[in-house]
């Protein structure tokens, strides 16, 4: 888009420019292109926050059927017992459990960096490894307590 | 311009710390209702007098309006992110359009449902 006028390159350009909020680019090229990125595991654990993100909010149907179901009365408490012993609903439990865990974690150290905890570069690769041990560890002390 | 009309309050600000908030209490209500299931055999009338037990359903209704608001900031900025020109085309903002009234119509789906299991009407 041009707008005809000169690009605003520094704050003292800012202050020679009486209309810059004009003259400012509204249309600045935005790289989210997720096949062209490099992917550092930092970056790897953030797009799986928001997979699982995603995950999570189709896996809440499943949650409330079997909640309801398990609710419902001492039948169906057993059906649902009996349906999360079945392969694929248990593959399924423990997916969104694994997504459940993996949200859980990142989501805290998410809430640590709005205090500044580990914010580093150093931390932050630190930060992407612990969420992954976490998760891992976690996850497979549930799978192991529930069946 | 990027418009707001979509986001949840119009200031991301706003948004940011309603993200925060619901996260807080989704995370407290995860661990605890997690901890139920793993503190012991679970049975028909155990899960009745956990869930249904007033304390429970207070607790439970805040994570459901938890889950609206959080999942709303979340599912808008994941579309704001990846439904754009440049990866669907021109449609784009039709797209969002309707990627939004379908998330929207299922937490509003979930709302009715978790609110009617909890309070049993």
């Amino acid at each position: 888009m041009d707008r005809g006028s000169a690009r605003i390159e520094s704050l003292a350009d800012l202050y020679r420019e009486p209309n810059w909020d004009k003259t400012m680019q509204t249309d600045r090229p935005v790289n989210l292109n997720l096949l062209k990125m490099s992917w550092p595991l930092a970056a790897i654990t953030s797009i799986t926050h928001r997979v699982t993100g995603v995950v999570l909010f189709i896996g809440v149907a499943f949650g409330l059927y079997a909640l309801n179901l398990g609710l419902s009365s001492p039948t169906g408490f057993d059906e649902a017992a009996s349906l999360v012993q079945q392969p694929f609903p248990k593959f399924v439990l423990f997916g969104l459990l694994l997504a459940l865990v993996f949200h859980l974690v990142a989501g805290v150290k998410h809430l640590l960096l709005d205090f500044h905890f580990g914010d580093s570069l150093a931390a932050a690769r630190t930060g992407a490894w612990a969420v992954i041990v976490a998760t891992l560890v976690i996850t497979g002390a549930l799978g192991v307590v529930l069946w | 311009m990027v418009t707001q009309a979509l986001s949840l309050s119009r200031s991301g600000l706003s948004d940011f710390i309603a993200q925060r908030v619901t996260a807080y209490i989704l995370a407290a209500y995860s661990i605890y209702f997690i901890g139920f299931f793993v503190s012991g055999e679970v049975s028909h009338a155990s899960l009745t007098a956990f869930f249904w037990a007033p304390s429970m359903q207070i607790f439970s209704t805040m994570a459901i309006l938890s889950i609206a608001a959080h999942a709303w900031v979340g599912m808008w900025t994941i579309g704001t992110d990846y439904l754009r020109a440049a990866h669907v085309g021109s449609m784009a903002t039709s797209i969002r359009f309707f990627y939004q009234m379908i998330c929207l119509l299922a937490l509003f789906v979930y709302l009715l449902w978790s609110l009617r299991l909890v309070w049993q009407f």
